[in-house]
C-alpha cells in the first residue's frame, strides 16, 4: 500500500495505491489522520482509482475521516472508476454520506 | 494422500493470525481457484470473502493474540468450497455478528459489513462457532464462466 497526500486549498487529496484491507488500512488510518490535524484544510478526498483492492476495511477507514471531517464541518468525497470498487462501495450504502466522482477536479468542484 | 477423482482439488494452509498474512491467505485461494479458469469478477469475489473470514478471524477470534488459522479450499466441477477456521474466542451470538453493520469492536473503525460481503459475494454461508473453541466459516461459490462455456 502507498499512499500520498496533496493540499489543494481546503481539500486534502489523499491518492491510495495497492491494496486497502484491515492490515494497510491501519497504516493509512494513522498518515491520513496525522497530516489532516496537522493543518487546517476541512476537506477529503480519497482517490481509489489505482487500488487493486479494498475489502471492508476500506469501508470502515472512508466511514472513520467521513465522521472526522463532519467534526470540522468538511466533507469527505471519494473519486473511483473501477466497477469492482464501486460495487464495494455501493453494497455498503455509503454513497448517501459520500459523494462519489469519476476525478479529482470534480472532486473539488464538488 | 491418492485422490481417484481427477475433478476434485483439494489444499489446505495454516498460517500465524497476523494481519499481514491477509494478503498471502487471498492470493493462494486466488492461485488455487484460478485452476477453474473463473472470471476476474469471480476471482475477487473470492479474495474479498476470503479476506474478510481471516481478517475477522485474527481481530475477533484471537484479538490479535497469536493463534493458528487454517485455510481450506476444494475445487470439484465448477465449484469452490472454502473453509477459514479459527481456535480462538468463539462469537457468542452468531445472528447479532451477522447483522450488517453490527461490529463488536466499533473503536477499530470497523464496518461491521465482513459477514455481509461473504453473503454477497459468495453463493452459501455457513457460520458455526462455539465459545472459547473457534469459529469455522464455510462458504462456497459455483463458477458461472465455466458452465457458460459448455
Amino acid at each position: 500500500m502507498q499512499l500520498t497526500i496533496d493540499i489543494v486549498n481546503d481539500y486534502m487529496i489523499v491518492k491510495l495505491r495497492g491494496e486497502l484491507d484491515h492490515h494497510t488500512s491501519e497504516y493509512a488510518r494513522k498518515k491520513i489522520d496525522q497530516r489532516y490535524y496537522s493543518n487546517n484544510s476541512a476537506n477529503i478526498v480519497l482517490d481509489l482509482r489505482e487500488l487493486n483492492f479494498m475489502d471492508s476495511a476500506g469501508i470502515g477507514l472512508i466511514m472513520g475521516r467521513y465522521k472526522n471531517c463532519i467534526d470540522r464541518n468538511g466533507k469527505v468525497s471519494i473519486v473511483s472508476t473501477s466497477p469492482y470498487i464501486n460495487r464495494m462501495l455501493k453494497m455498503s450504502g455509503i454513497q448517501k454520506l459520500v459523494d462519489i466522482y469519476q476525478t479529482i477536479e470534480e472532486a473539488i468542484k464538488g | 494422500m491418492v485422490r481417484k477423482n481427477n475433478d476434485k482439488n483439494y489444499m489446505r494452509i495454516e498460517f500465524l493470525s497476523k494481519s499481514s498474512n491477509e494478503s498471502f491467505a487471498r492470493v493462494v485461494v486466488a492461485a488455487f481457484a484460478s485452476q477453474l479458469d473463473p472470471t476476474i469478477e469471480e476471482l475477487s469475489d473470492i479474495k474479498t470473502a476470503v479476506s474478510e473470514a481471516v481478517t475477522n478471524a485474527i481481530i475477533h477470534g484471537y484479538e490479535y493474540k497469536e493463534g493458528i488459522v487454517v485455510v481450506e479450499a476444494t475445487l470439484e466441477n465448477n465449484r469452490i468450497d472454502i473453509v477459514v477456521e479459527d481456535f480462538g474466542k468463539g462469537i457468542e451470538d452468531i445472528n447479532k455478528a451477522m447483522e450488517p453493520f453490527y461490529t463488536s469492536k466499533p473503536d477499530l473503525e470497523r464496518s461491521g459489513m465482513g459477514f455481509t460481503v461473504m453473503e454477497t459475494f459468495m453463493d452459501e454461508l455457513e457460520v458455526e462457532s462455539e465459545v472459547n473453541k473457534g469459529t469455522r466459516v464455510r462458504m462456497s461459490k459455483t463458477f458461472k464462466s465455466l458452465s457458460n462455456k459448455e
